[in-house]
């Protein structure tokens, strides 16, 4: 057994160490996806440990080294990041085979450069997971974006190169213009930039009380992969990408290291006592509310399905926003959680949405008439998925609805709630509705006869995923024990 | 009496200088042809040799050449003289101690001294004593006379003009020299590549070349 | 008599000797031998400068005396941080740009010219060199021109090529000339004022003289002198020409030294030649330097955005840079001299190795325009990845050396209680992303042109150039990572600069 530090370090080596192993692989495209799952296998044991030894207690960290004074490349594992991890590494694996029937399928260009460019992005996401301090995981989230910009971009045509300039645009400049001063602010009001229990600026003078809003909203729109309105444009922009991509985006790593990194932000940077009194959060709460509801009615309006998901994604990030500027323990509680549901769900829902694209070539939810009837795996997958994310028991979505209500009340937010109840409705509208008219509509136009149930590669993920998401609905009080540290339970 | 004119006159060396260089500058800006360029770039390099003349400059003084009675006057006060007779300048706690001397006397020769005293430029020091004294780094040209002497208040009858911009200007020409040499080197390989030296006709020929195809294109359809 | 002691003085008198040297060489049929020797020269003076620098690290500063005789008589070759940092920097450049120059220069410049390009290119380097090391003001001047009248000569050189690069050489003439004559303008009115020539006799003197008008008007005309050489904003005009026309490998060497040198030099008479403890030092900095670096930025950044002409666009993103430079100076506290001190190291090893990857395109696919740029990724694969490292570097990109330039910089905007630089700064940057990003996209992902000058095979680029290039890249990163050297002998440059000269902070 290694210890759990290294097990940190070598959770940043395994994704490297696959990425020379793909190139090296290259030519025999057996051996190179090989190389990709073992790679996966040893991340997601990686994790389990470092996630076994945080809940035993430990806080294990690894010391890369020291750029200028006071500024490192350092890990240490806690309960959220290593949460993240898991999540993270395991989709990975689910998200990889998925990948290599859905490429397989399409007879993509350029696997193997997708292939490289997949396993550093889960190697920085995994850096995101473990950063010690404000740097590193600034380091790590700027890799995971110039990572994941062949991977949206990989069709090489015009629509994708836009896609990707946009993608690529507000990802980068929001980071570079907005949280890079954020981070520097901090650092240089505070003197560090570590991740501090209780926070790092409450504890610096009184003078930061003041900015604290402001330093706040840097933060909040600086995190650009958080997709907090007005800065979500990359996200539906990047559905040009070929679906696996979309899936990694919206479930496995992107956009949750941005939120997550907010979540960090919030209770360690900040720390929820004195967001609560500097009232950092209370502006920020409301954009969140805003772009939930928003969000859920732009994606009524779409008919493409991914664009529909993609909205989706932006309303339930809002969720784990709005959960962290709450600034009570039950709505960090609430967004931590909405990370894991958010990430089994969302993953089964593009993973159906690939499933059925491969299998009919079909992209608009109105086309989708009857389809159930001959794909009953994919819809019903997509229905536990949806089920999920719109909260409705037994799936595991239901639970961060709960915890963000309840820290909404603690809040005094009564609006929140409101907010929150409207907006499962909206995600019955418009994420329900897909299976019923599925399973229950009439037949799509003319003769769906050649149409039949997605290759095996491509249904299996998806029908894991949701039942993974179904199964996370009992362990609802392990992960809450499991996570109840940060916020000091 | 101190009068505006009064202080324009007196520093009528500077306003030579400065409608000297507007001139040169003028004609570097407004002129087309390279060559004029050059001109007027060499006028304003000339009216910066002249300032620098001129503020080592001291009226009524000599070139820094010690001539035979000065040598047996500091011969002779250098038998009084406080600390031993300095030989070789070179050594550097002589030149130590010789900057050391130099550095309290009020009245150096170096004409910011002259004029924040509100003293013409030109009007001799009145010490002639201290006129003599070259401030530090004039000094070098004459290291093995001057160590002692001057804290000990040797009174030399001579006044110099300090030496110093001089040289320096000396080297600002030879410069100044390579400046208009490559310059006007420079001039003739664009005579010969472009077979024009004014400056809008090489803007018009960069232009053509650039844009030329479709100048060309239309012409040809005419 | 040890050689180490004369350790200082060894640089330019190598290169004095070398450069004539050079000049006899014959050319044969490749103009290898001057090559060779070039190369050569250039490691020994860029060995000389390294050991300086590890020497002034450990003891401090160290003071030669010309001809032994003791400043401020004598000239003075002075050595502190500050200048070593830059003296290893322009060598280090140079020791690149000799081995890398050979296939650029053959296809670039007549072969019977090339002894007389290496020669030209070492007395740039000397005079480059002379103007960092010594510690006499006009001995500053003396060898400003011997580096620009070269530079006049390298960058007529690429008439070849395209015969613009005369104008262009004959403007940087001019404007060179008209810069360096207000340099010596400003240099009298220090000495009238003063007395004296040595930059820290200066220093002392001018504490205590009473014309305090004539030493304001000195800085006036040095900083204006210094600025047209510097290309700072907005008496660049000279610069996009001459960086565009010039032969490749030199722009890749001036680009990557020679506006830091100047860049250099007004920090060393704003800091310890006249001293910050002035009030119009202090107002100069404040009202003059800072916002002319911030327009500079914004402009130049900007105007870079809309160009044709890859060299162009990294000459006007130049001029921006410079731009932060000059900001970091103008903060007048100790971090942000050390933030410009930081960005000017590293800003010549990020704009060293974009030129050398435009010359190599140059090479091979014949052109410096954004078309020769298309589809780069595939056909020339070192030189394009090496291209964007470095254009990320560029941007400011974590693990890369102008990431810690970025941080530095804006942690002093912070620390100077300017939080309103520190947007500007990361705004300006976001500039650099666009254009920087297009490019990239353009490497990335169009299609190589099929018709046009550009279309046809071609070849990744010969080894011999690949290697100072990727040397260089990896210099990005790894200062990108180990900021022992940069961030920390700046700071201390920094300090050394500022405790001279009573500075808050």
């Amino acid at each position: 057994m290694i210890s759990p530090g290294l097990a940190i370090a070598l959770s940043i080596a395994a994704p490297l160490a696959g990425f020379f192993a793909v190139w090296a692989l290259g030519k025999f495209e057996n051996l190179r996806e090989a190389a990709t799952l073992a790679a996966g296998v040893v991340l997601l044991a990686l994790t389990l440990t470092v996630f076994v030894a945080v809940g035993a207690g430990e806080r294990p960290g690894y010391r890369l080294f020291e750029v200028i004074d006071g500024l490192t490349i350092s890990f240490r594992a806690e309960p959220l990041g290593a949460m993240f991890a898991v999540v993270a590494s395991a989709l990975w694996i689910v998200n990889s085979v998925y990948s290599i029937g859905y490429m397989r399928g399409h007879r993509e260009k350029h696997q193997t450069r997708f292939y490289m460019c997949f396993a550093i992005a889960i190697g920085s996401a995994m850096g995101v997971a473990y950063a010690e301090n404000l740097f590193t995981l600034f380091v790590f989230y700027e890799i995971l974006t110039l990572s994941t910009f062949p991977l949206v971009t990989h069709k090489g045509d015009a629509a994708a190169r836009n896609g990707g300039r946009i993608y690529l645009g507000i990802l980068m400049g929001t980071s570079i213009g907005l949280l890079l001063p954020a981070i520097i602010w901090t650092a240089s009001l505070t003197g560090t930039t570590d991740f501090v229990d209780g926070g790092i600026l409450a504890r610096a003078s009184e003078a930061t009380k003041p900015i604290a809003g402001f330093l706040m909203a840097l933060f909040a729109f600086g995190v650009g992969k958080a997709a907090l309105m007005p800065a979500h444009g990359w996200l539906p922009n990047a559905m040009v990408a070929p679906t696996p991509v979309s899936a990694f985006l919206h479930a496995v790593a992107v956009v949750k290291a941005g939120v997550f990194a907010l979540l960090k932000i919030a209770i360690y940077i900040f720390g929820l006592d004195f967001m609560r009194e500097s009232g950092a959060g209370a502006p920020i709460v409301w954009i969140a509310g805003g772009s939930i509801l928003l969000a859920s009615a732009i994606a009524m309006h779409r008919d493409n399905l991914k664009a529909r998901l993609a909205y989706s994604t932006v309303s339930q990030l809002a969720y784990v926003t709005l959960g962290a500027m709450l600034a009570t323990s039950m709505g960090a509680m609430g967004g931590a959680m909405q990370i894991a549901m958010h990430a089994a769900g969302k993953m089964t829902l593009f993973m159906c949405a690939g499933a059925i694209y491969v299998a009919t070539h079909k992209t608009l939810v109105s086309e989708m008439n009857g389809l159930g009837r001959t794909m009953p795996y994919t819809f019903g997958a997509f229905a536990l998925g949806a089920a999920s994310i719109v909260g409705l028991p037994p799936m595991g979505g239901s639970w961060p609805k709960f915890f963000l209500m309840l820290g909404a009340a603690d809040a005094s937010q009564l609006a929140m709630i409101v907010v929150l109840i409207v907006s499962s409705l909206l995600n019955v509208v418009y994420l329900m509705s897909i299976p019923i008219r599925a399973f229950y509509g009439g037949e799509a136009g003319n003769g769906p006869t050649s149409i039949k149930e997605a290759p095996l590669l491509c249904v299996a993920p998806p029908v894991f995923t949701a039942a993974v998401a179904f199964t996370l609905f009992f362990m609802a009080d392990l992960l809450y024990d499991y996570l109840a540290p940060i916020v000091g339970g | 009496m101190f009068s505006v004119l009064e202080f324009a006159v007196e520093r009528y060396n500077y306003w030579i200088v400065i409608i000297l260089m507007m001139t040169g500058l003028y004609t570097v800006i407004t002129r087309g042809n390279l060559i004029k360029k050059m001109i007027g770039l060499n006028l304003f390099q000339t009216s910066v040799f002249i300032f620098y003349i001129t503020i080592g400059k001291v009226s009524g003084g000599t070139a820094p050449i010690y001539v035979a009675g000065d040598m047996e006057k500091l011969a002779g006060v250098k038998e009084g003289a406080h600390g031993p007779p300095a030989s070789d300048g070179a050594s550097s706690d002589n030149e130590a101690s010789l900057h050391g001397s130099v550095q309290p006397t009020p009245n150096r020769l170096d004409g910011g001294a002259n004029v924040r005293d509100g003293a013409s430029l030109h009007e001799p020091p009145a010490d002639a004593n201290s006129a003599n004294t070259l401030n530090g780094s004039a000094a070098d040209s004459l290291p093995d006379i001057e160590g002692a002497p001057y804290g000990s208040g040797a009174v030399i009858d001579t006044v110099y003009s300090n030496p110093l911009p001089s040289v320096l200007i000396l080297t600002a020409i030879v410069v100044g020299i390579a400046t208009t040499a490559v310059g006007l080197a420079l001039a003739v390989r664009i005579r010969e590549a472009y077979g024009s030296i004014e400056e809008d006709e090489l803007l018009a020929a960069d232009d053509l070349a650039e844009f030329g195809a479709a100048t060309n294109s239309d012409g040809a359809a005419r | 008599m040890n050689v180490i002691e004369q350790l200082p003085v060894i640089p330019v008198i190598a290169l004095l000797v070398a450069a004539p040297v050079t000049i006899l060489l014959p050319n044969g049929a490749t103009g290898r031998t001057p090559y060779l020797w070039a190369t050569l020269v250039s490691w020994a003076a860029f060995a000389a400068c390294v050991k300086l620098l590890a020497t002034v690290a450990e003891t401090g500063p160290v003071s030669y005396s010309i001809g032994d005789w003791a400043p401020p008589i004598g000239i003075e070759y002075r050595i502190d941080l500050a200048n070593a940092l830059v003296l290893t920097l322009v060598s280090g450049i140079a020791a690149l740009v000799a081995p890398f120059s050979l296939p650029s220069v053959r296809s670039e410049i007549d072969l019977r010219q090339i002894n007389l390009f290496y020669s030209a290119f070492l007395i740039c380097l000397l005079g480059l060199l002379g103007v960092t090391i010594t510690g006499d003001a006009f001995n500053v001047f003396v060898f400003l021109e011997i580096s620009s009248l070269s530079t006049y000569a390298l960058i007529a050189l690429g008439a070849r090529t395209d015969r613009r690069a005369l104008t262009a050489s004959f403007n940087y003439l001019i404007m060179g000339t008209i810069g360096a004559t207000f340099f010596v303008i400003g240099l009298g009115l220090l000495y009238q004022a003063t007395g004296t020539l040595n930059m820290a006799d200066i220093k002392i003197k001018a504490a205590d003289a009473a014309g305090i008008g004539m030493i304001e008007a000195g800085l006036a005309f040095i900083i204006v002198g210094i600025g047209l050489k510097a290309a700072m904003f907005p008496m660049h005009l000279w610069m996009p020409n001459a960086y565009a026309y010039a032969p490749s490998a030199v722009t890749a060497f001036i680009a990557a030294a020679s506006t830091k040198v100047a860049v250099y030099v007004i920090i060393r008479f704003v800091y310890s030649v006249i001293g910050s403890e002035f009030a119009f030092v202090q107002a100069a900095l404040t009202y003059i330097l800072m916002p002319l670096g911030i327009a500079g930025m914004f402009f130049a950044s900007l105007v870079a955005f809309f160009q044709a002409d890859v060299k162009r666009m990294l000459a006007y993103s130049s001029i921006g840079q410079i731009g932060y430079m000059l900001l970091g100076i103008g903060l007048a506290t100790k971090a942000g001299l050390a933030a410009s001190l930081v960005h000017l190291f590293n800003h010549g090893l990020m704009k060293g190795a974009l030129f050398m990857a435009v010359a190599c395109v140059a090479l091979r696919v014949g052109g410096r325009s954004v078309d020769a740029f298309r589809g780069l990724a595939r056909r020339m694969p070192f030189t394009a990845s090496a291209f964007i490292f470095s254009g990320l570097s560029l941007v400011g990109v974590p693990l890369t050396v102008g990431f810690i330039s970025k941080w530095t910089l804006v942690t002093a905007s912070f620390g100077a209680d300017k939080p309103w630089a520190a947007f500007l700064i990361v705004a300006s940057s976001l500039i650099a992303v666009a254009y920087v990003g297009r490019l990239i996209e353009i490497i990335l992902l169009r299609e190589a042109p099929t018709t046009g000058p550009f279309a046809g095979p071609v070849r990744e680029a010969p080894l011999s150039m690949l290697i100072p290039l990727w040397t260089l890249v990896a210099a990005n990163v790894y200062f990108g990572l180990d900021t022992d050297l940069t961030v920390n002998l700046a700071t201390r440059a920094a300090e050394a600069l500022v405790s001279v000269s009573g500075l808050p902070r």
